[in-house]
């Protein structure tokens, strides 16, 4: 548990020295007027391509040395679809993913913080509609 | 000197995120930061309203402390000079933004939209309110973020994780490009 803390302040230091977590980086994406979003996604899912590649082959052992595990995401493209499309307008409406979310809240903005409780609040909505939902 | 006054380029960034993603996969776990809104909502009683809620959030802790450091580690920099430097966006987007009304602030957002004047601003609610409510709503339907899906998903080929992405970043260009001037354009 201290490995992940301390991973997830690796992480926050990162997204902040990246600006990644910037609302004004996030709409200059969205606008094309900067490759710099562009180049810190693209090479992170180059990298990790690789890494899971490995990763599936078997070459690459956990820090314990035990088998690594991939997550495998449903392949359904209703829900990833749907979903996606919903996630996408929120992203651009905050300028604000999640892990920027919290970051940011870290950072002392109290908007994050009604950004979080709206989207708990949404989180909550999808739980209760799930069954009404395609998937 | 201070560390934290300027940026890092994406040729930096972009590897070190791969390297969160990394050590959270060799440590045995994943990299995804939405699900812990859900883990969130079970915590808070939302298992008594719907079924979905109800899993033991303590398999899902990890990661709620990962996203303490997370936010441990964004206060870390703000403490050490962060939140004055200003963001080095292009000319292009400066205009484009101040004609939505957004001005170009020291720190990492808007002080309109993010800071302490934002909890007074109807726009800034309208927004976070609204958009805050789709990121919840939109991560949990298709079962993850920027993190879950546009990195470890799409790094690892995953056909879902395709399918998402492409979708979140077309409504976002969408919203961004037309929504956002039709709404906000003075």
């Amino acid at each position: 548990m201290i490995a992940l803390y301390l991973v997830g302040i690796f992480f926050g230091i990162v997204l902040t020295q990246a600006e990644a977590l910037s609302w004004y980086r996030i709409q200059e994406m969205f606008l094309f007027q900067s490759f710099h979003m562009y180049g810190i996604l693209g090479s992170a899912v180059v990298l990790g391509a690789v890494f899971f590649r490995l990763v599936r082959a078997g070459k690459i052992r956990g820090f314990g040395g035990q088998p690594l595990a991939i997550e495998e995401k449903d392949p359904s493209w209703r829900r990833n679809l749907f979903g996606g499309l919903a996630f996408g307008i929120g992203w651009a409406l905050t300028g604000t993913c999640p892990g920027p979310m919290f970051i940011l809240i870290g950072h002392l903005y109290p908007g994050a913080v009604v950004m979080l409780v709206f989207a708990l609040l949404g989180a909550f909505t999808y739980g209760v509609l799930k069954p009404r939902l395609p998937h | 000197m201070n560390l934290f006054a300027t940026g890092w380029p994406w040729y930096v960034s972009g590897p070190l995120i791969f390297a969160t993603m990394a050590m959270l996969v060799l440590l045995g776990r994943r990299f995804g930061v939405s699900s812990n809104l859900e883990s969130m909502c079970t915590i808070l009683g939302a298992g008594r309203v719907a079924p979905h809620f109800r899993v033991r959030w303590r398999d899902h802790a990890w990661n709620l402390v990962f996203i303490a450091g997370a936010m441990t580690g964004g206060l870390v920099t703000h403490v050490l000079g962060a939140a004055r430097r200003m963001v080095p966006i292009s000319s292009g987007t400066v205009t484009t933004l101040a004609s939505w009304g957004f001005s170009h602030d020291p720190g990492f957002a808007p002080a309109s939209l993010m800071g302490t004047a934002a909890l007074s601003s109807p726009v800034a609610w309208g927004l976070l309110g609204i958009g805050g409510f789709l990121v919840g709503f939109g991560t949990r339907w298709a079962r993850g973020c920027t993190s879950g899906h546009g990195v470890s998903g799409l790094a690892d080929l995953q056909r879902g994780s395709l399918i998402a992405t492409l979708s979140f970043f077309a409504s976002g260009v969408v919203v961004t490009n037309v929504v956002l001037p039709w709404l906000l354009g003075q």
